[in-house]
């Protein structure tokens, strides 16, 4: 049969997949999967108001993996001839038992949606255009005021160009562009050193600065190390809280994300485990996670398994509707994959990820959701979280906060983190408003990081525990 | 090596007059063994390697690196890390190491016997990992993961300045977390064992950590928030060290970005604290010959006394704060340019072990461990808040179970408010040891 050629089976021809996943299922197995991938990178990095270095790079590369029974083997190789792809396949097919051969018959079809439209490919502006963001970026902080005593930005972009193809006879690629800027700052006062930071990661090129100028990003981070200068320390004790959209999204991450990953409910460590079709969560919670959606730091075209993604509704007005699904938990249970079969690079294994995971907005008014709160905190900006999928507790650390008082945000307060139990937290939530604002992330699971986009309204949780020094 | 070398060394001389090149030669193998419900669930065997170029031209600095070891790759680098360079700010502390004089220390960090270790018993100590924590108690209700995981490295560096040095080392490590259910209660619990060579490992240990981990949080309940003396288990020592090494590097402090920035010579915490980071020491798991940049690894004094008594420089950071490099360049593989870490930290042991320090706290949290490290430690501010789980102490003795509570303080606070230091040294595997330590004036949230 003939085969369809795709954009980037210059990466390895298809007759040569065809072979390499022929050897590999020649000792046995169930299944067989090629993945390569052509990754260039390039960042800068500013400090001190010196552009202290520029770095590029390029990794090649392809892994292997052979699935026999439950038994995975896999190995990856920076060779992408056949030679070294076929050693690759001997290495990963050493799982696989003597005796039968394993079935590969169908041929390779390729099947995959269109990679993103990039306007403008990083590699083709000139280096001293990102030199400049950063110039400006250092600039602008600096202009905030005396308080700032220390800047330091980074900026990056990445094309990957990724092929898979496996022996169910799929052949899909991607061409992913991503571009990302931060600034941190660091403000002096009379209470020590306060930090503040901010950043900016869509799935573009360099067309992302159209839309989203380098001196807000500086602003941000500027504002938020100078306001801290005030910062009392943050309360000890159980508080209602208030998220503001964007980085609030790290709550549903941590909370039950993880948690309804496949691998974890196929293990039995997750607290979600047995419960669909169950209450999860507050009523007009609903939770989705979708890799297509926009150019969002967590979006893809095909997962790393060549699943194009979709959107996934996981909680539906509070009720737990379904979990994230990978190739292999799929077929352990007789179903589809959901498009989350993620992995860092050729180098790892993929498993069950989330893409872009947000809760939908509600339609309470931001500023009464605050204003009809007594007593509280207001969290502007989360740094991060993590979760033990198994007990379900979970936290987060809030980097930019305020005392609420008599409904009214008031007074800033320093770093600390807050701690609750996923499935508890999610059935305190009794406010979500009707704004919305996705935030980019990098989520790190056994070792391996990919890029996620986190999303939510505005919302109240009813009581969750403030880490802080001071008395509540 | 010699082929590492020869490549780093080919690469390096290319450097024309008035450039500085480095050239960063990595090769690694690994393997790791996931055994789960009797079976293997995943065997993984990599090779990976690679080169990094550093070029310092006219005081401006360039990198780029190729995942392959192949020459022509190597020399694109090489001119891919000049183009960069034009683009830099000049910086006139930009500079690559100059031989210093210093000696490296002799180690010997490999192990032969770990190369010829068969795949076979490699897996039989997954499957057995997984066995003895399953048998371990019949609470234990899940084995989540019980990996082997093994790894060559070799390295070498060469540059125009006259730096050649070549480096190797083998490791291995068991690792299992297992998860404990009593009723509707789930707890889990993590083990672990490291070494150079596979008979270093001790399996039991690993599975007997894990299991009691595990089971001794079952009916663990929120506690009340209060001031408590925290006694910090060897392993969350370790990470609290690995938080205090980001403030003493020599560059965020030349760049005020450290609480310890204009402290030199202060007393910063109590009498009874001593820090040295000492990777010419072969019982740690960092110790190492040379530094990133081909330096030869010494001993560092941090802290004596309690008295502030040094920070960690590479050649950048030594030349930015008026002083030299202390050998503390260190560098997350060949993608990456030298910054400044250590690599074997530890306390100077007190004269107590864990069990009479609990005794004499008397009434106090034992922290099992701690979440949220990244997101609630600012090495800047010193505001410390991380999530923790361990166990009451009550009347000297480990009382009832606690869970989702966090402890809070500052890193200035909690190091003048150290009350013990144990005798309990563990060497772990990262960049510092394990040893208990308790501290007392932390505020503990709970309900």
């Amino acid at each position: 049969m003939p085969l369809t050629v795709g954009p980037l089976t210059d990466l390895v021809e298809a007759p040569t997949l065809e072979r390499v996943l022929h050897e590999s299922l020649r000792r046995g197995g169930d299944f067989a999967e090629i993945f390569a991938e052509d990754c260039s990178s390039s960042s800068i990095f500013l400090d001190d108001s010196k552009v202290e270095e520029l770095s590029s790079g390029r990794d090649r590369g392809a892994g292997i993996r052979v699935v026999v029974g439950e038994t995975t083997g896999f190995a990856h190789t920076a060779d992408l001839s056949e030679k070294g792809l076929l050693t690759a396949a001997e290495a990963a097919a050493a799982v696989a038992r003597e005796g039968g051969a394993g079935v590969r018959e169908a041929p390779l079809l390729r099947k995959a949606p269109e990679p993103r439209q990039v306007t403008t490919y990083p590699s083709t502006v000139p280096k001293s255009a990102k030199v400049n963001l950063l110039l400006l970026a250092d600039d602008t902080a600096r202009s905030a005021g005396g308080a700032i005593v220390q800047v330091s930005a980074g900026y990056g972009d990445s094309r990957r160009r990724i092929l898979v193809a496996n022996s169910d006879g799929l052949l899909a690629s991607d061409d992913r562009v991503r571009t990302r800027l931060f600034v941190t700052c660091v403000a002096s006062g009379d209470g020590g050193l306060q930090t503040g930071s901010h950043s900016l990661a869509y799935t573009l090129g360099f067309e992302m600065f159209d839309d989203h100028p380098v001196e807000e990003v500086a602003k941000q981070a500027a504002r938020r190390a100078i306001t801290k200068l005030d910062a009392r320390p943050a309360p000890s004790g159980v508080l209602p809280v208030v998220l503001k959209s964007g980085t609030g999204g790290i709550i549903f991450h941590e909370a039950c994300g993880h948690g309804l990953e496949a691998d974890h409910i196929l293990k039995d460590s997750s607290v979600y485990t047995g419960r669909l079709g169950q209450v999860v969560a507050s009523r007009g919670v609903t939770l989705v996670d979708d890799g297509s959606l926009g150019p969002n730091w967590g979006s893809l075209a095909i997962d790393d398994e060549g699943r194009p993604t979709q959107r996934n509704v996981l909680i539906q007005d509070g009720v737990l509707t379904d979990y994230m699904w990978d190739y292999l938990r799929a077929r352990k249970e007789g179903r589809t994959s959901s498009g989350n079969g993620r992995r860092q690079s050729y180098q790892d294994l993929p498993m069950v990820r989330m893409t872009n995971t947000f809760l939908l907005a509600g339609d309470e008014d931001p500023d009464e959701i605050v204003s009809q709160t007594p007593h509280g905190v207001y969290v502007a900006q989360l740094g991060g979280g993590q979760v033990n999928t198994a007990t379900g507790d979970f936290v987060f650390g809030m980097t930019e906060a305020y005392l609420i008082e008599d409904g009214r945000i008031t007074e800033p307060l320093r770093n600390a983190n807050l701690i609750g139990n996923g499935p508890d937290v999610l059935s305190k939530i009794d406010a979500i408003g009707d704004d919305f604002e996705m935030w980019p992330g990098t989520c790190g699971k056994d070792g391996q990081n990919v890029s996620v986009g986190c999303g939510q309204p505005t919302l109240r949780v009813t009581g969750i525990t403030i880490g802080g020094t001071a008395s509540a | 090596m010699p082929e590492l070398l020869g490549l780093a060394r080919r690469v390096a001389e290319r450097a024309t007059v008035g450039e500085e090149v480095e050239v960063y030669v990595a090769r690694g193998r690994e393997t790791s063994i996931r055994a789960f419900e009797g079976a293997i669930e995943q065997l993984t065997a990599a090779e990976s390697a690679g080169v990094g170029v550093r070029v310092i031209s006219a005081g401006r600095q360039g990198f780029s690196y190729v995942g392959e070891l192949d020459e022509f790759a190597a020399l694109e680098a090489l001119r891919e890390a000049r183009d960069n360079a034009t683009f830099a700010t000049v910086d006139k502390h930009a500079g690559l190491a100059s031989p210093d004089g210093v000696e490296p220390p002799v180690l010997d960090l490999w192990r032969q016997e770990l190369v010829s270790f068969p795949t076979d018993d490699k897996v039989a100590l997954a499957l057995d990992l997984e066995r003895r924590v399953r048998a371990g108690d019949p609470r234990i209700r899940q084995v989540v993961s019980a990996d082997y995981l093994d790894g060559l490295g070799e390295e070498a560096i060469a540059t125009s300045r006259g730096i050649e040095v070549t480096s190797r080392s083998t490791g291995c490590y068991l690792f299992v977390q297992a998860v404990a259910g009593d009723g509707d209660d789930t707890q889990t619990g993590f083990g672990y064992s490291v070494g150079r060579a596979p008979v270093d490992l001790d399996i039991d240990a690993a599975a007997v950590d894990a299991v009691d981990r595990a089971t001794r949080l079952l009916g663990a309940k929120k506690a009340r928030s209060a001031k408590v003396t925290a006694v910090l288990d060897r392993r969350v020592t370790a990470t609290l060290l690995g938080i205090l090494s980001s403030t003493l590097s020599g560059e965020e402090v030349a760049k005020g970005r450290s609480l310890f920035t204009g402290r030199m010579g202060e007393q910063v915490g109590i009498h009874e604290l001593t820090l040295i980071d000492d990777p010419t020491n072969p019982l740690a798991y960092g110790a190492s010959q040379h530094d990133a940049e081909g330096l030869a690894c010494r001993c560092n004094s941090l802290i004596e006394g309690g008295e502030l008594r040094g920070f960690l420089y590479n050649t950048y950071a030594g030349r930015l704060a008026g002083t030299s490099s202390t050998g503390s360049a260190v560098r997350g593989g060949f993608r990456t340019t030298p910054g400044v870490g250590a690599r074997a930290l530890s306390l100077q042991p007190g004269r107590h072990d864990q069990a009479e320090i609990i005794a004499e706290v008397g009434e106090g949290f034992l922290v099992q461990s701690i979440t949220g490290v990244h997101s609630g430690v600012n090495p800047v501010s010193g505001d410390f808040s991380v999530g923790a789980e361990g166990l009451m102490i009550r009347g000297g003795e480990l009382a009832e179970p606690v869970r989702e509570v966090t402890i809070a303080s500052t890193i200035q606070r909690m190091l003048q408010h150290i009350v013990a230091v144990g005798s309990d040294v563990e060497w772990l595997p990262g960049a510092a040891t394990g040893v208990t330590l308790a501290i007392d004036d932390i505020a503990m949230s709970g309900s």
